[in-house]
């Protein structure tokens, strides 16, 4: 297979789609702390507590959706923890979040053996199944590619809109962006920063979880320790290829998860006989950094960002 | 204003005591606010002026006292009461967020955070509304972060307006502002009050006191000193009343111009960021004289203390010391030369905030004058400082305390101390008397003055006119990078001075000549 047939397939984009799923959700739910002034980095164990929490609901009888909100609800859990110790505390955003990060996975992992104490293999559940959506899944290539999902990725592409509608055309996004900016100027108009930040910090933790859950629910059928493997972290970075803006943010997690589905189909042809598998592996990961660099240099950083508020001081 | 007496009291402020520990910022403080009236409330820094702002916007809770707003008391410690019952502060500092538009920085807050959208185009109408009717010019639609000082001001004062405020209250709104934009700003505040706005006007610029207001209040160190009706006082019963005792500035003559230390010729330096490098500048430092480089901040200032730190090197020009072109030009070469500086920011490049008074005040020589084969000698440092605090009058406990524990004018005395004792050729003070009161000033200006006399040459950077003129043998004025002729002293008014810094009178054709 030639590198324009795997551009021109289908099945090739409906991947690429189906692998940036998650990677939106949590990129949203990242770029939203961080819209606020909050660096997240408890991201990456954020996820982790997601994928397990709506999958182990579903196991123990709940429907799909009920595990989604259990992700969502442990999610916003740890981002609550994680914002009282950075935004009234004003602690080191970095320490609270790698010290999140750390401790969520391990609670995951304990709560895991705790419930599952003698499974060799995880069980399996029944995940989400693709929804065609009709006479739009009838269109070519786009058909196929985007209207042929599960409805955790129409979800995805849902609220990655919606927030872009509150971020810009409500006074509650407006009130989050100033809260990034220049949170002096909110505090000056009489509202709060600590609960702008908090909530921002909570429900952007709450959507990690379901970018999480997004791999037990509908990418996979089953729960393993090391299924999230470093998304956080890409969503991170994705937060600056998207210029912290959503719009943005939803194409860099599309250009990653392409590379990713790219590398998977270019081991299968003629020269990934030739080259060793890791160097495909690496590939996305190389691309994005490449791509990072050129698309943030002129974005507009929020000033604020990782700058503790402390009432009364200037 | 003669019927001030009648109008309605729109602002009661009764007993307000306010204590932070062992420290009384405010002590019964009273006064009254009529409307459509103008009051100036004086005082030297440390005086409870922001503090009691404060308490009157509610960041801050009186111990006693009570503030009455259009006859209601106001429930303490509430910013958003104060705002919603009419109080619109505009800060020192302003409060506006760089990336975000003018009308968003407008608009923020005033509707719930839970009304289901914003009305841009409402609120725009609104603004520009606003705008005509009190002559702030401003587009909504720029990003804050890309206007002037002047202008980001006015959205701040567009700001209070959008909600309607009807008591405005403005922190030394004048201190970064031109002349003339100052004079807009008076002429805006005008407008209001003919509408019936309230303004208390902080200050302690007493021509700006004596032109915009109808009653000035003085605090000194925390009290209530003096109430007075404008039209019955005057500039020095003000600067007397301030600080208590009859104020002696000190007498600077002018020098007399000695051999030329430095002189730049045509020197280029490249723009950082938004800041502007310089235009082919000529600049003579004379042996003898204080240099006055007026200007508003961000036009090239930065610039050109940088380049005679030897932060940066000219791309294009020469640059002469005592005669001779200068070759190789870093911050070293520039200490060796004789270069001395008394940095902008004191707390942020001028001393370590949690080191001593010895460690501070060897902080640019301890290689030179205070080790051996790479050891310190603590005993010297801490004799040479015990000097310093003599000599330069820094009032603190002794040489081993923090130096953040040290009130601003003790600060700059020792950081001053440290770069007289070295008897610098060249001095760069850049703003030296930024937020002290009016006795440090006075101690700071002679003893550049008396630097000068010895035969230094000084360049004094400030956005003060009145400190330049005051000081300076020779006045220059920089606008973008580029550098007016030199004026000699008492040649220029300020308006004359504001015009040029407002980027009037400069002519590429030719550049200025000394």
């Amino acid at each position: 297979m030639d590198l324009f047939d795997i551009l021109l397939s289908a099945s090739f984009w409906a991947a690429a789609i189906r692998i940036a799923s998650p990677l939106i959700f949590a990129t949203i739910g990242e770029l939203i702390c961080e819209r606020a002034g909050v660096l997240n980095l408890g991201i990456e164990g954020i996820m982790v507590a997601g994928a397990f929490a709506g999958w182990i609901a579903v196991w123990a009888g709940l429907p799909l959706w009920g595990g989604v909100a259990v992700a969502m609800l442990t999610g916003m859990m740890l981002g609550l923890v994680h914002s009282i110790f950075s935004v009234p505390f004003g602690l080191s955003q970095h320490v609270v979040g790698i010290g999140l990060t750390l401790l969520a996975t391990s609670l995951t992992f304990y709560t895991y053996r705790v419930v599952l104490p003698e499974v060799s293999s995880p069980p399996k559940i029944t995940a989400f199944q693709p929804y065609e959506i009709p006479l739009l899944s009838d269109l070519p290539l786009v058909g196929p590619a985007l209207f042929s999902q599960t409805p955790l990725t129409y979800a995805a592409f849902v609220l990655a809109a919606l927030t872009a509608l509150v971020l810009y055309r409500t006074p509650l996004g407006l009130a989050v962006r100033a809260a990034g900016e220049n949170p002096s100027a909110v505090a000056a108009q009489g509202l709060s920063v600590t609960a702008i930040r908090m909530g921002a910090v909570t429900v952007g933790s709450g959507f990690m979880a379901v970018g999480g859950a997004f791999l037990t629910l509908s990418a996979f059928d089953s729960f393993f320790f090391d299924m999230v493997n470093g998304r956080g972290w890409i969503c991170i970075a994705l937060v600056v290829f998207g210029a912290w803006k959503p719009g943005k943010a939803v194409l860099g997690a599309i250009l990653f998860a392409a590379f990713d589905a790219l590398q998977i189909r270019l081991q299968q042809t003629g020269i990934g006989a030739v080259i060793p598998y890791q160097v495909f592996l690496m590939m996305p990961y190389f691309l994005s950094i490449l791509a990072l660099v050129v698309m943030s240099r002129r974005a507009e950083i929020p000033n604020a960002l990782m700058v503790p508020f402390n009432k009364g001081e200037r | 204003m003669n019927n001030t007496t009648k109008a309605q009291v729109v602002l009661r402020l009764q007993g307000i005591t306010k204590r932070f520990g062992p420290v009384t910022a405010n002590e019964g403080v009273s006064f009254d606010l009529h409307r459509g009236e103008v009051i100036a409330l004086l005082g030297e820094n440390g005086a409870g002026k922001t503090t009691l702002m404060n308490i009157l916007f509610g960041q801050y809770t009186a111990d006693e006292g009570t503030v009455e707003l259009f006859g209601q008391t106001l429930p303490p410690g509430a910013p958003r009461a104060a705002l919603d019952a009419g109080v619109g502060m505009v800060h020192q500092h302003f409060t506006l967020a760089d990336n975000l538009t003018v009308w968003e920085n407008i608009v923020l807050g005033v509707d719930p955070l839970t009304a289901p959208r914003l009305k841009p185009a409402q609120a725009k109408a609104r603004i520009r509304a606003l705008s005509d009717q009190f002559h702030l010019k401003v587009d909504a639609n720029a990003k804050v972060g890309r206007l002037t000082v002047g202008e980001r001001q006015r959205v701040e004062i567009l700001k209070a307006l959008y909600r309607d405020a009807k008591i405005l209250i403005l922190d030394e709104p004048t201190a970064v502002l031109t002349p003339q934009e100052a004079e807009a700003l008076f002429a805006t505040l005008r407008e209001a009050i003919a509408t019936g706005l309230s303004v208390i006007f902080i200050s302690h610029k007493l021509h700006e006191v004596m032109a915009i207001s109808h009653r000035v209040v003085v605090l000194r160190h925390g009290k209530l000193a003096a109430e007075r009706a404008t039209n019955q006082t005057n500039r020095e019963d003000l600067a007397a009343l301030m600080v208590g005792s009859e104020v002696s500035a000190p007498s600077i003559e002018t020098g007399a111009p000695g051999a030329s230390l430095l002189s730049l010729r045509r020197v280029t330096t490249p723009d950082q960021g938004a800041a502007p490098g310089l235009k082919s500048l000529n600049l003579e430092l004379a042996a003898g004289q204080i240099i006055g480089l007026a200007g508003v901040s961000g036009n090239g200032q930065a610039a050109l203390s940088d380049l005679l730190s030897g932060l940066i090197t000219p791309t294009s020009g020469e640059m002469e010391m005592n005669g001779t072109a200068v070759q190789r030009w870093t911050p070293r070469t520039a200490i060796a030369k004789g270069i001395a500086r008394i940095p902008e920011d004191r707390h942020k490049t001028g001393t370590i905030a949690d080191f001593d008074l010895t460690e501070n005040a060897i902080l640019e020589t301890y290689a030179s004058r205070f080790s051996r084969r790479g050891w310190m000698n603590w005993a010297q440092a801490r004799a040479f400082t015990k000097d310093l605090i003599k000599t330069y009058d820094v009032r603190c406990p002794g040489p081993d305390i923090r130096i953040r524990l040290l009130s601003g004018g003790n600060m700059q005395k020792l950081i001053l101390g440290r770069v007289l004792e070295e008897a610098p050729q060249i001095i760069l003070a850049n703003q030296p008397v930024r937020g002290l009161d009016i006795g440090a000033v006075n101690y700071v200006h002679g003893a550049l003055a008396k630097a000068r006399d010895r035969g230094a040459a000084v360049l004094l950077i400030s956005e003060d006119l009145d400190e330049i003129m005051q000081l300076s043998d020779v006045i220059h004025v920089i606008s973008e990078g580029r550098l007016s002729p030199g004026f000699g002293r008492g040649t220029m008014r300020a308006e004359d001075l504001g015009a040029w810094m407002a980027g009037h009178g400069f002519d590429a054709e030719s550049p200025n000549a000394t």
